[in-house]
C-alpha cells in the first residue's frame, strides 16, 4: 500500500523545503523527496557556501590592508583547507536546521531519486529499492545545473564549475573565468583577493549584464583596480588541457582569436533546469526551452502537477524559489495569494565591491516609455562609508517623473546587498518619492545614501 | 487679525457644494447667528450663520461657484476693532471654524491638514496646487462610511492624476488595500463627476489621445438639436450612489400582492376620529408603520451590511422617498416602529413639505435603517427600486386597485389589491428572510389591527 499525501515536494531546494513547511501550516500532509542533500542547491552548494567564502576573502582583505587602519599585521597567511572546511561546516549546519524543520513540522521526508509515474503517482529510487508513494498534487522543485560548455566538459581538475570551485584543493595560480553573471563575478572576486591572478571573459559588452549600465562600467573600473583583468565582448572557442594547465583560444572584439594558458577555468556560463528522466513527457507536463511552463500559481498544464524555482525560469534566485513555492502551496490550499510577480525581486552579487538592485535599469525603463528621473549618490559624500574606509561606489534610483513610482534601484559598494531591502519594501508598498524623502534616516549610517539618491533624482540632495 | 471663515461641512456625506448666494457683502457687520449665506450641499440649500461678530473683511469665493470643497477659506471676518482690508490670511484660526456639526468627520480632516497635502510639496515646485487638493480629496469621500481608504502613495498619485475617485475603487492588494495596477485598470463609473467633465473636455477634441479618457464615450453626442443642463450637485451625488448601489450591491426582489379593504376601512374610521385633530392619515403613513413593524418582527431584515461587520439595529428608522423637481431625497420618520400613526402623518407632511422646499436639515435625511418608495399615486402598479446603501432593504409599493380575487372562501371577487416589491441587499440577507418579511407585511396590512397594538 502506497503512502497517500495531499502534496509531494520533488525536490528539497530552497524552493522545496520552504513549499513544504508552508503546507504543513495549512494543514497539508506533506513528503519531501530528495536525491542529495537537504537544501538543494542553495544550502550546499550555492547561496550559503560561496558567501562563508566571500566571508574569508573579505577578511582577508582587510587583514592584507591592516595599515590602511593604523594596524599591524604580520606573517598574514592562509590555510586553504580550512577555509573550504569552513564553508562546508556553515552549509552542514543550515543541512541540519532544514532537517530539523521537516521533523517539527512532521513532513516525511524521502530520500532518492524521484520520478513521476503517473497521475498523482510517484517513486522513489534509493539503491535498489523503489518505494511508490501517491498524492493529490505534486510539485516539481528539481532546481538546475550548471551549463557546460560544448567543446570543455567540467572535470574537476582544470575546468570547473561552481562545485568544484568551491571546494577548491589547490589555489589557482592563473585562472580563466568563463561569464560575469553573479556567480563568474562572485568567484572572480574571492579568488582574486586570495591572490589568485584573475581574467573574467565576457561575451556581452558589459559585465553583469542584467544590471543598470552605470553599475556595469563601475564594476569593471573597480574589479580592474582590484587587479582583475577583464575581457568583455569576447568568447572563449576552444579549450586544451595538459597536465599543467589549460590553453583557452579567445576570440576577442576585434575578431583576432588568441590562445592564453590558465591554471585553472571556472565555466559560470549559465544553468540547466533538472527536468530530464522525472516522468515530464509521460505525463505530457509541457517545457519550454528545457523550462517547465507554469502560470502564475505554479500549475503546469497537467493537472495536479506544479512547478516552481529554478526548475521554471528566470531568476535564477533562491528567494525567488520560495516566494513561487508559497504561493503555489497556498493557492493549492484554496487560500487567495496574489500569483507570482517578477517585478519585485531584488538581486545581489556579493563580490567586493558588492552590487545589489531592484527593479527597472535606467534604460530599461526608458524603453518602456517612461520619462525618468534619476538620482545618484555617491559612498565618497556619505560620513559613514568613509569612516568604513569605504568610500567607493554610489546609489541610483530611477522614478517615474509624472507618478514619482520608484521604478528602480541600483548600488554598488560596501553592503549595498544589506541595503537593498529597503527600496524592496517601498516598492512594495508603493511609495512614491514623497514619502522616501519624509522618512528619517540613522546617521551616520550608509543608508542615508539611499535618502539622498532619492533627494538627488529630484534636485535636492544635501551632501553633493 | 481676521478670522477665517471656511466652507462649512453640512452633512456627514458633503465634500464640497455650492456657494449659493452670499447675504452680506464686504464692510458688513455681522453677530453670532447672522445668516450669512446660502450654500447648496448635495442634498439640500443650507444656511449658514456667523459664529463670530466682526465686520466682513474680504468675499474670498464669489456667489454661485460651485464645486467649493470643505474647509476651503470662502470669506475673512475682521473682529471688533479691526480694519478691514489690513488682512493677512492666517493659516490656521481655530476660532472660526464655523457651526462645527459633532459627527462631522470631514472637519478634523480639513483643520488638521491631511499629510498627503504636506507630503507633496516636496520636489514638485509648480504643477502641483492642482494634485495636491485633488489628491486630498479622496480621504474625506471615504471617511462617509466610517471607513479610511487603503490606497497606496502611489495609487494615490495616480488617482488624483486620471481624476479617479478611490472610494469607488475595490483594492487588490493585503486588507483590500488600492494599488497601482487597480488604478490602472479603473472603469469610467469610477471617475469624478467635475474630473470627469474636465476629461471629456480634453478628450473630445483630440480623440487621438493615447489614453483616451474613460468618460471620452459620454461626449459622443448625436447631431440632434438639444439643450444641455448642468448637473446640480444633488443631482451627482444621486448619480453616484444609484451606480455604486446597483454595482456593489447584489439584489434580490420579493414581491407579495396585499389586500388593502380592511386597511382601508380602518383608515377611514381612523380619520373619522382623528379629523378633530386635524390629522389625515394617507395610505402611505400607514405603510411606513406596517413596514417598520415587520422590521421589528424579521429583525434578520433591518440591517446594514458593513465591510467588516453585520449591523442589526434595534429600532426601524424608515427612510422615505419623497420626489422634488431636483430629484428624490429620503426624509426619515424615526422610531416608525414604535411612533403613533397620527405622529406618523405630522411629521411626514412636515418633511415632505420642507423637503420640495430644500429646506431639510441633513440630520432629517440621513441614518434610516430601511426605505419605502411609494408609486401609487402615479398608476404604477408594481416596481423594484434601487437600494439605498448601505441600507439593507427599500420597499417599493404600488397602486392599491380593484383586481379580481379569490376570496377566502374561494369565490371569485373584487378586492383592492397593492402589489409590493421589496429589494435586498443578498449579501446581509437571505432569501427566505426577505420573503419572511414581505410575508410580516402583507400580514400586517391585511389585519392592521395589529399595527395599533
Ligand atoms: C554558486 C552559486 C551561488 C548562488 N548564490 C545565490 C545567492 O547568493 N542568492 C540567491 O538567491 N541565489 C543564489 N544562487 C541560486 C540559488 O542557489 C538557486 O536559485 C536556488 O537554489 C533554486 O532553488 P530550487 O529550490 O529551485 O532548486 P535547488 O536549490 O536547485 O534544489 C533542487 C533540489 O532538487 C533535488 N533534485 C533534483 N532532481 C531530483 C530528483 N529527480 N529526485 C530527487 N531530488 C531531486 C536536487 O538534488 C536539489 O537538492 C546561487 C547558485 C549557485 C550555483
Amino acid at each position: 500500500m502506497a503512502d497517500q499525501y495531499d502534496l509531494i515536494v520533488l525536490g528539497s531546494g530552497p524552493g522545496g523545503y520552504v513549499s513544504a513547511i508552508r503546507a504543513s501550516q495549512l494543514g497539508m500532509k506533506v513528503a519531501i523527496v530528495e536525491r542529495e542533500r537537504l537544501g538543494g542547491i542553495c544550502l550546499n552548494w550555492g547561496c550559503i557556501p560561496t558567501k562563508a567564502l566571500l566571508r574569508t576573502s573579505e577578511v582577508y582583505h582587510y587583514m592584507t590592508h591592516a595599515a590602511d587602519y593604523g594596524l599591524k599585521a604580520d606573517n598574514i597567511g592562509f590555510d586553504l583547507g580550512k577555509i573550504v572546511d569552513r564553508s562546508r561546516k556553515v552549509a552542514g549546519q543550515l543541512n541540519a536546521g532544514v532537517k530539523g524543520l521537516m521533523k517539527k513540522h512532521k513532513i516525511a521526508v524521502h530520500e532518492g531519486v524521484g520520478k513521476l509515474t503517473g497521475k498523482g503517482k510517484l517513486t522513489v529510487t534509493q539503491g535498489d529499492k523503489t518505494t511508490e508513494l501517491t498524492a493529490t498534487h505534486i510539485m516539481i522543485a528539481t532546481g538546475a545545473r550548471a551549463r557546460d560548455l560544448p567543446f570543455a566538459k567540467a572535470d574537476g581538475k582544470r575546468i570547473w564549475t561552481y562545485r568544484h570551485a568551491m571546494v577548491p584543493e589547490v589555489m589557482p595560480t592563473k585562472l580563466l573565468v568563463i561569464g560575469s553573471g553573479a556567480i563568474g563575478i562572485e568567484f572572480a572576486s574571492f579568488y582574486n583577493d586570495m591572490g589568485a591572478d584573475v581574467t573574467v571573459v565576457e561575451m556581452l559588452p558589459r559585465i553583469l549584464p542584467v544590471e543598470d549600465e552605470e553599475v556595469s562600467a563601475f564594476m569593471e573600473k573597480r574589479l580592474t583596480k582590484e587587479g582583475i583583468r577583464i575581457v568583455t565582448g569576447a568568447g572563449v572557442e576552444k579549450i586544451d588541457t595538459s597536465a599543467s594547465g589549460v590553453k583557452a583560444t579567445i576570440k576577442g572584439k576585434d575578431g583576432k582569436s588568441t590562445a592564453e594558458d590558465y591554471s585553472h577555468v571556472i565555466v559560470a556560463i549559465g544553468i540547466v533546469p533538472n527536468t530530464e528522466n522525472i516522468g515530464l513527457e509521460e505525463l505530457g507536463v509541457a517545457t519550454e526551452r528545457g523550462q517547465i511552463k507554469v502560470d502564475g500559481y505554479g500549475r503546469t498544464n497537467v493537472e495536479g502537477v506544479y512547478a516552481i524555482g529554478d526548475v521554471t525560469g528566470a531568476p535564477w534566485l533562491a528567494h525567488k524559489a520560495s516566494h513561487e513555492g508559497i504561493v503555489c502551496v497556498e493557492a493549492i490550499a484554496g487560500e487567495k495569494p496574489h500569483p507570482f510577480e517578477t517585478w519585485n525581486i531584488p538581486g545581489c552579487t556579493y563580490s567586493r565591491p558588492q552590487v545589489a538592485s531592484v527593479g527597472l535599469t535606467e534604460a530599461k525603463a526608458k524603453e518602456a516609455g517612461h520619462d525618468v528621473k534619476v538620482g545618484k549618490f555617491p559612498f565618497i559624500g556619505n560620513g559613514k562609508a568613509i569612516a568604513l574606509g569605504e568610500a567607493d561606489g554610489f546609489v541610483k534610483t530611477v522614478f517615474d517623473a509624472k507618478t514619482g513610482e520608484l521604478l528602480g534601484a541600483h548600488m554598488v559598494g560596501a553592503e549595498v546587498t544589506e541595503l537593498i531591502q529597503g527600496y524592496v519594501i517601498a516598492r512594495q508598498l508603493e511609495t512614491t518619492e514623497a514619502e522616501l524623502q519624509e522618512t528619517v534616516f540613522a546617521h551616520p549610517t550608509l543608508s542615508e545614501m539611499m535618502h539622498e539618491s532619492v533627494l538627488a533624482a529630484y534636485d535636492r540632495p544635501i551632501h553633493i | 487679525m481676521p478670522i477665517e471663515i471656511k466652507m462649512p461641512a453640512l452633512s456627514p456625506t458633503m465634500e464640497e457644494g455650492t456657494l449659493a448666494k452670499w447675504l452680506v457683502k464686504e464692510g458688513d457687520t455681522v453677530k453670532s447667528g447672522d445668516i450669512m449665506a446660502e450654500i447648496e450641499t448635495d442634498k439640500a440649500t443650507m444656511e449658514f450663520e456667523a459664529v463670530d461678530e466682526g465686520t466682513i473683511a474680504k468675499i474670498t469665493v464669489p456667489e454661485g461657484t460651485d464645486g467649493v470643497k470643505v474647509g476651503a477659506v470662502i470669506a475673512l471676518l475682521n473682529g471688533d476693532g479691526e480694519e478691514a482690508g489690513e488682512s493677512t490670511p492666517e493659516p490656521a484660526a481655530k476660532e472660526s471654524e464655523p457651526r462645527p456639526s459633532p459627527e462631522d468627520p470631514n472637519k478634523t480632516g480639513s483643520e488638521a491638514k491631511p499629510a498627503p497635502e504636506n507630503v507633496e510639496d516636496h520636489g514638485k515646485p509648480a504643477d502641483t496646487e492642482a494634485a495636491r487638493s485633488d489628491a486630498a480629496a479622496p480621504a474625506p469621500t471615504a471617511q462617509h462610511d466610517g471607513d479610511r481608504v487603503k490606497a497606496s502613495p502611489l495609487a494615490r498619485r495616480i488617482a488624483a492624476d486620471k481624476g479617479l475617485d478611490l472610494s469607488q475603487l475595490t483594492g487588490s492588494g493585503p486588507n483590500g488595500r488600492i494599488v497601482k495596477a487597480d488604478v490602472e485598470q479603473a472603469k469610467p463609473g469610477a471617475a469624478l463627476a467635475p474630473k470627469a467633465e474636465a476629461a471629456q473636455a480634453a478628450a473630445a477634441p483630440a480623440s487621438a489621445a493615447p489614453s483616451p479618457a474613460p468618460a471620452a464615450a459620454a461626449a459622443q453626442l448625436p447631431d440632434v438639436p438639444h439643450e444641455t443642463t448642468k448637473l446640480s450637485n444633488m443631482r451627482k451625488t444621486i448619480a453616484r450612489r444609484l451606480t455604486e448601489s446597483k454595482q456593489q450591491v447584489p439584489h434580490i426582489y420579493l414581491t407579495v400582492d396585499v389586500r388593502l379593504d380592511k386597511l382601508l376601512a380602518l383608515r377611514g374610521d381612523l380619520n373619522a376620529s382623528l379629523s378633530a385633530r386635524g390629522v389625515k392619515l394617507s395610505v402611505n403613513d400607514l405603510m411606513i408603520k406596517a413596514l417598520a413593524a415587520a422590521l421589528i418582527q424579521v429583525p434578520k431584515c433591518n440591517v446594514m451590511f458593513t465591510p467588516n461587520e453585520l449591523v442589526s439595529f434595534k429600532r426601524a428608522d424608515i427612510s422615505v422617498a419623497v420626489s422634488t423637481p431636483e430629484g428624490l431625497i429620503t426624509p426619515v420618520i424615526t422610531e416608525a416602529d414604535t411612533a403613533s400613526l397620527s405622529s406618523i402623518s405630522t411629521r411626514m407632511k412636515d418633511l415632505a413639505a420642507r423637503a420640495r422646499d430644500k429646506k431639510l436639515k441633513p440630520e432629517e435625511f440621513t441614518g434610516g435603517t430601511a426605505s419605502i418608495s411609494n408609486m401609487g399615486m402615479f398608476g404604477i402598479k408594481q416596481f423594484e427600486a434601487v437600494i439605498n446603501p448601505p441600507q439593507g432593504m427599500i420597499l417599493a409599493v404600488g397602486a392599491g386597485e380593484k383586481r379580481p380575487w379569490v376570496m377566502e372562501d374561494g369565490t371569485l371577487g373584487v378586492a383592492t389589491i397593492m402589489s409590493a416589491t421589496g429589494s435586498f441587499d443578498h449579501r446581509a440577507i437571505d432569501g427566505a428572510d426577505g420573503a419572511e418579511l414581505m410575508q410580516a407585511f402583507k400580514t400586517l396590512v391585511e389585519n392592521p389591527l395589529g399595527m395599533l397594538a
